[in-house]
C-alpha cells in the first residue's frame, strides 16, 4: 500500500517533525487546521490558479535547449523555464498560495526570511497585491551581495530587517524570523520560503510548488511520446526541487537534486548537506545538516546565495535516505561555467542557483545517446546575480 | 513514584524557589563553577545550567551572546557536564539542571547523555525545542537515570497545560509572555490568571521564567507562583563583568558584586 507523506505528527520516514518552542505549538496547530481546510476548499484552489494564471504568468514555458543540446552531443534537452516567472524565481507560486492563505485566517501582517532575496522580493510582492504588511529578515552578508533584490523589496513597501548574527546569511535570517514569530505570533503570518521549518511548512510549501512538477509533466508529453528519462534541480532548502519532483516520484524517471559544493566537498567551504552532513534539527525539523562532531550548526558556503544553508528540507533528507532521489554536488566553478554556456547558446542567463541543476545535467548529458530526454528545472534568472557573475568572471576578458 | 528522585532529595523547600540560569564556559569553565557557587550563596535552590548553542531559537541576543562567548572559549556540551562534579567538589549542594537544545544531544546519542548526566550529578534537564509530543523517549531515559524532565508550558499552551503540567516533573517552566529570553515586556496582569490555571493541574512546584529583570518582577511573581527563573539579567551581571572575570587579579572583587547584586534583585 503506499504510504502518504507526511504522516499526521509531519514525519517523512523519520524526518521533519515539530522541534519547536512550546509556544509555537498552538500558532502551528491553527496554521495546520487553516491549511487542511483552505486545501479541501475548492473556492480556495481556484483563487491560487486564477492567481497565478493572471497575475504570475503560469504556464511557464517548457523550452527545447536545441543549441545546448547539440553543441553537447548526448540526451535531448528540455528546460522548465521558472525563470519567466513574475519576480524572476519559482518562489511566487508558495508566496501566493501563502499569501492567500493569511488573508483567509484574517492576518495582515507577514514575516519572511530570504537568502539570495528571491523569496523576500516574492513575498514583498505579494504583501504589495494584497494589502498586507511585511517584515523581510536578511542576513547582512546576503544583503550584500544581493543588493539589486534588497533595493526591490523596499520598493514593494517591504521592511527589511538585516540580521547579524552568525555569518549573516539565510540560516541566521531564519533564526531571526523564527524568534520574531514567537513574540508576534497572534496577528502575523510567517510566510517560510522553502519545504523547511516544523510541520506543516514543508508540506505546505511543496503543495504550493508542485505546480512546476504537474505543469511540466503535461507539456513534456505535449512534444515527446515518454516522459523524460532524468531530471534535474538544485537543492538548497529544496522547494524549486521538491516541487518539480514530486509529481513523478512514482514514475520511471531518474530524479537528480544538485547540492553546491562550494569551493569542493573535500574543503570546509560547502552548502552539501547530504553529501556531507549528518541527521540533526535545525529550524523545527529532523533532516540531514552541516554540523561539528559536538552537533553545533556550521558555516555552509556557496557563491549562491540561495544554495547557502546548511540543512534541507525533511522530505528531501527522507528521499536521499530511501534512495528514491539521487543526489550530487557540484562545485562554485562548475556552475558558473554552466551558466555562461546556457547564456551563450540559448540566450538564457540563469539564476547562479539554477546553474548548479544545469552542470550537473550537462556533466551527465553528454555521455547519454540522443534518444534518452532530460527535463532542468530552471528554477531563476539571473538578473539579481550580475554582480557575482562580473565578479567571477573578471579578468577573463 | 514512590521513591525519591535526586532531584526531590536536593531540593530543601518547594515555595519561593529561585532558579538562576548561567551558560556553562561563559566566560570560561572556572568563573562557571566560581558563578554557580556565588549563586548558591544568594539564596539559589536550583541552578540552571546552560549549554552554549550556536543557533538558541528561544533566546533573545543576551543568551546568544553568551553562547558566542562560550563556544568561543571551545565549550561542549560534554565538557559542561563534567564541570558539575566540580561544583559539587568546591561545595554545590542544590541541584542542577541542565539547559540544552535538542542538536547536541542528539549528536552525542540519547542514551549517552542521559548516562553523561547522571554520572555527572545533574539532577534535572530542560531542552526548549522539544516540545511534549517530540519528547517521550527522552522522558522514558530520563526516568531510567534519575533525571526530572523539566516541561514548559505557554500562555497560548490553552488545552494543552492540562495534559503537560499532569506529567511534570521536578518543577514546572512556565512561560511568562509569548517571545524569547531577555525580552523587556512588562509582566501584565494575565499571567497570573495562566499562573493559576497551571498550578491546578501540576502536581509540581511551578516556576515561571522570561523577561523577569527587577526586584519589582520578582516579587510580583512570588505573590504567585512558587518560583522564579532568571536568564538573561544574570548573564547581564555575568557580562557586566567579563573582562574582571577573566583577570585572576580582579575575579574576587568581581565575584563578590556579582553576589551583591544577585541579593538585590531577589531579596
Amino acid at each position: 500500500m503506499e504510504q502518504v507523506y507526511p504522516d499526521q505528527k509531519g514525519r517523512y520516514g523519520d524526518f521533519g517533525g515539530k522541534y519547536v518552542p512550546e509556544t509555537l505549538m498552538a500558532p502551528l496547530q491553527e496554521l495546520e487546521e487553516a491549511l487542511d481546510e483552505a486545501m479541501a476548499d475548492r473556492e480556495f484552489i481556484t483563487e491560487y490558479h486564477r492567481v497565478l494564471e493572471k497575475y504570475a504568468g503560469r504556464p511557464t514555458a517548457l523550452t527545447y535547449a536545441d543549441k545546448v543540446t547539440e553543441m553537447l552531443g548526448g540526451a535531448r534537452i528540455y528546460l522548465k523555464r521558472e525563470d519567466l516567472l513574475h519576480t524572476g524565481a519559482h518562489k511566487l507560486n508558495n508566496a501566493i498560495g501563502q499569501a492567500l492563505l493569511a488573508k483567509r485566517m484574517g492576518k495582515q501582517k507577514i514575516i519572511a526570511e530570504t537568502g539570495a532575496g528571491q523569496h523576500g522580493v516574492a513575498s514583498a510582492t505579494v504583501a504589495a497585491k494584497f494589502g498586507l504588511e511585511c517584515k523581510v529578515f536578511m542576513g547582512e552578508e546576503d544583503i550584500r551581495r544581493q543588493e539589486p533584490n534588497v533595493f526591490r523589496m523596499k520598493m514593494l513597501g517591504a521592511e527589511v530587517i538585516p540580521v547579524s548574527s552568525g555569518r549573516g546569511t539565510l540560516k541566521d535570517a531564519t533564526n531571526e524570523a523564527i524568534r520574531y514569530w514567537v513574540a508576534n505570533c497572534e496577528d502575523t503570518f510567517y510566510l517560510i520560503g522553502s519545504v523547511v521549518g516544523p510541520h506543516p511548512y514543508p508540506r505546505m510549501v511543496r503543495d504550493f510548488q508542485r505546480i512546476i512538477g504537474d505543469e511540466s509533466k503535461r507539456q513534456f508529453l505535449e512534444g515527446e511520446p515518454t516522459l523524460p528519462d532524468y531530471i534535474y534541480a538544485c537543492v538548497g532548502g529544496g522547494s524549486n526541487a521538491i516541487g518539480m519532483f514530486h509529481p513523478f516520484l512514482e514514475d520511471d524517471v531518474e530524479l537528480v537534486g544538485v547540492e553546491a559544493a562550494g569551493k569542493g566537498i573535500d574543503t570546509s567551504e560547502h552548502a552539501a548537506t547530504l553529501t556531507k552532513g549528518d541527521r540533526g534539527v535545525i529550524h523545527g525539523s529532523l533532516t540531514f545538516l552541516l554540523q561539528d562532531e559536538h552537533g553545533q550548526i556550521t558555516e555552509p558556503y556557496s557563491i549562491s546565495a540561495g544554495l547557502d544553508y546548511p540543512g534541507i528540507g525533511p522530505e528531501h533528507a527522507y528521499l536521499f535516505d530511501s534512495k528514491q532521489v539521487r543526489y550530487e554536488a557540484v562545485t562554485d566553478e562548475e556552475a558558473m561555467n554552466a551558466l555562461k554556456l546556457l547564456t551563450e547558446t540559448e540566450g538564457i542567463i540563469p539564476a547562479v542557483e539554477s546553474a548548479h541543476a544545469l552542470a550537473q545535467a550537462f556533466k551527465e548529458a553528454k555521455d547519454m545517446s540522443p534518444d534518452k530526454t532530460i527535463l532542468i528545472n530552471l528554477s531563476g534568472r539571473g538578473d539579481k546575480d550580475l554582480a557575482t557573475i562580473m565578479n567571477h568572471f573578471k579578468g577573463e576578458e | 513514584m514512590l521513591t525519591q528522585t535526586s532531584f526531590q532529595g536536593k531540593l530543601n523547600k518547594t515555595e519561593d524557589l529561585f532558579i538562576p540560569f548561567i551558560e556553562a564556559g561563559d566566560p570560561t569553565p572556572e568563573v562557571t563553577i566560581e558563578l554557580a557557587l556565588k549563586l548558591q550563596e544568594a539564596g539559589a535552590d536550583i541552578l540552571e545550567l546552560g549549554i552554549p548553542y550556536s543557533d538558541p531559537l528561544a533566546d533573545g541576543p543576551t543568551i546568544q551572546r553568551a553562547a558566542k562567548r562560550a563556544l568561543d572559549n571551545g565549550m561542549s556540551l560534554q565538557q559542561a557536564i563534567e564541570l558539575i562534579p566540580e561544583m559539587r567538589e568546591k561545595g554545590l549542594e542544590i541541584p542542577v539542571v541542565v539547559f540544552t537544545y535538542y542538536n547536541p544531544v542528539l549528536r552525542i546519542g540519547e542514551e549517552k547523555f542521559f548516562k553523561l548526566l547522571e554520572e555527572h550529578g545533574a539532577e534535572g534537564v530542560l531542552i526548549p525545542d522539544l516540545p511534549h509530543e517530540e519528547s517521550e523517549s527522552v522522558r522514558d531515559l530520563a526516568l531510567k537515570h534519575d533525571i526530572e524532565y523539566i516541561s514548559l508550558v505557554a500562555p497560548n499552551s490553552e488545552e494543552r497545560i492540562q495534559k503537560i503540567a499532569s506529567e511534570a516533573r521536578g518543577f514546572l517552566y512556565c512561560v511568562s509572555t509569548l517571545g524569547v529570553t531577555g525580552g523587556e515586556n512588562q509582566l501584565s496582569s494575565e499571567v497570573t490568571d495562566f499562573i493559576r490555571k497551571v498550578k491546578e493541574h501540576s502536581p509540581v512546584p511551578v516556576a515561571v521564567g522570561f523577561g523577569i529583570s527587577t526586584n519589582e518582577d520578582v516579587r510580583m511573581i512570588r505573590d504567585h507562583a512558587d518560583g522564579v527563573i532568571i536568564g538573561s539579567k544574570i548573564i547581564r551581571l555575568v557580562e557586566a563583568e567579563v573582562e574582571n572575570l577573566k583577570d585572576d587579579s580582579k575575579r574576587q572583587e568581581a565575584l563578590d558584586r556579582f553576589y551583591e547584586n544577585v541579593r538585590e534583585l531577589v531579596e
